[in-house]
């Protein structure tokens, strides 16, 4: 019996192993928290966002509305900063 | 066997990628499939002597790093571009227009981590210009969007491989495609360049004549355009106007832009008109600006539209930039393509295709 030998190829990835970071767990409740209403920049997001916003505000809930300019493009490292110092929790909404 | 030797003595201490080791018994093409590094279609093991082969294609060095790749903005080295050029296919001599689309995709407003990313169904398409596309022999002929030509198909395969392996862009994590196209796994082609009276679509993006280049586009396709009973340059175009209004939805507007891919004989027609580009161009334009009130949201029960404060306004289809006319196709048939654009570019500068010369 021969010994098998190993061949090898070369990895076409970024070889970056991927660690998956825990999640935060949500919050027990949201009463005194703020969530941030996140546009993407989509062109009908106003609409979507003013009925999640008033049912939030109906629970007495506080909203702030945050965001990027357009969707084609990925929010920079600053402006998520900035959102994360200012509100609790974030929602996003796809809105064509 | 001197390529086998190389591989042997030099692989193991000029390449700087990671070992993926397999047993005899394996089949290398499948260890790739299970490894996640393919489009679904089978890819050529990176080989040592393969990818040593594929690095004499560039005089750049190995180590050097192209750029960052969306979405999870991985540094690619020239190596890793060689390493997915060999799994798409390609030969030694197409990587300079390669490395030239890689640095295309990842200038900023071509927004390649969008173009992954939208739900849309657009990829990177290339239009390759100059001389080169006669030296590696690429098909700006019969079928040229099609199958058959190893150029064609394994370079932008090659540039979707490299955002999937060394960016990490996979459909149904980051990429986020409702449906998708088949072009999202590569579409590249060259213009005809036959006619002298054309303007290459290099030339008109600011390249010399006789400058290879290559020029990147958000788009997917191709949709196909029949027109075989015009016969004048005004109402090919106003014919034209017909399909491209049509895109996306017909009342859709001032959103996008469309690559129309002119065959030899529709061109035909223009010439004889003694039209260019810029003619085309600006006829298309105005034949797709269209009166508001023929396209208001909610009429005949259609809810997409322009809304009703906008009755009395001319609005175009397209962005004054926005058509986009290259010269490809077959000797026969009055047909030609259109590649949608994708419906992102709301405002004009935010997105737009990008000219690079190949060096």
């Amino acid at each position: 019996m021969t010994q098998m030998s190993m061949n090898w190829m070369r990895d076409p990835t970024a070889e970056t192993t991927s660690v998956k970071r825990a999640r935060l767990a949500p919050p027990p409740s949201l009463v005194g928290k703020t969530v941030g209403l996140f546009d993407i920049g989509k062109t009908r997001t106003d609409e979507f966002f003013n009925q999640v916003e008033m049912r939030l505000q109906e629970r007495g809930i506080k909203t702030k509305r945050v965001g990027k300019p357009t969707n084609a493009k990925v929010a920079t490292p600053e402006n998520l900063a900035k959102i994360s110092a200012e509100v609790d929790v974030v929602i996003i909404g796809l809105s064509d | 066997m001197a390529e086998r030797l190389e591989a042997k003595h030099k692989g193991g201490t000029f390449l700087a990628a990671r070992k993926i080791e397999f047993g005899d018994n394996a089949d290398p093409a499948e260890v790739c499939f299970e490894r996640g590094w393919s489009d679904g279609l089978p890819v050529t093991p990176p080989t040592d002597a393969r990818v040593l082969r594929m690095l004499k294609g560039t005089t750049r060095n190995p180590d050097e790093i192209v750029g960052k790749i969306p979405p999870y903005l991985a540094p690619c080295t020239i190596e890793k571009v060689a390493i997915n050029a060999v799994m798409a296919g390609c030969k030694p001599e197409y990587m300079p227009v390669l490395l030239a689309a890689l640095e295309a995709a990842l200038e900023p407003v071509f927004t390649l981590h969008g173009v992954l990313a939208t739900t849309y169904f657009s990829g990177p398409v290339i239009i390759v210009n100059g001389p080169i596309t006669k030296t590696i022999g690429m098909n700006s002929g019969i079928n040229a969007l099609g199958q058959g030509n190893r150029a064609n198909m394994t370079i932008g395969r090659a540039l979707n491989l490299i955002v999937r392996n060394v960016g990490g862009g996979k459909p149904g994590e980051a990429d986020r495609a409702t449906l998708g196209a088949p072009s999202k796994i590569g579409l590249c082609f060259a213009e005809d360049e036959s006619d002298a009276d054309w303007e290459p679509v290099s030339v008109a993006r600011g390249f010399k004549r006789g400058a290879s280049t290559v020029t990147l586009f958000q788009g997917h396709g191709v949709e196909a355009f029949v027109d075989q009973k015009s016969r004048t340059a005004e109402g090919l175009s106003k014919s034209f106007a017909t399909h491209l209004v049509r895109m996306g939805h017909l009342r859709l507007t001032q959103s996008a832009r469309a690559v129309v891919v002119l065959s030899p004989e529709h061109y035909r027609i223009y010439k004889e008109a003694g039209w260019g580009r810029r003619e085309i161009e600006k006829a298309l334009y105005e034949a797709t600006t269209r009166p508001g009130r023929e396209i208001l949201a909610g009429t005949d029960g259609i809810g997409e539209g322009v809304p009703a404060s906008r009755a009395g306004e001319m609005i175009p289809k397209f962005h004054d930039d926005g058509i986009v006319v290259v010269r490809a196709g077959g000797p026969a048939g009055l047909f030609s393509g259109v590649l949608p654009g994708w419906l992102a570019g709301r405002n004009k500068t935010e997105l737009q295709l990008v000219t690079k010369e190949i060096k």
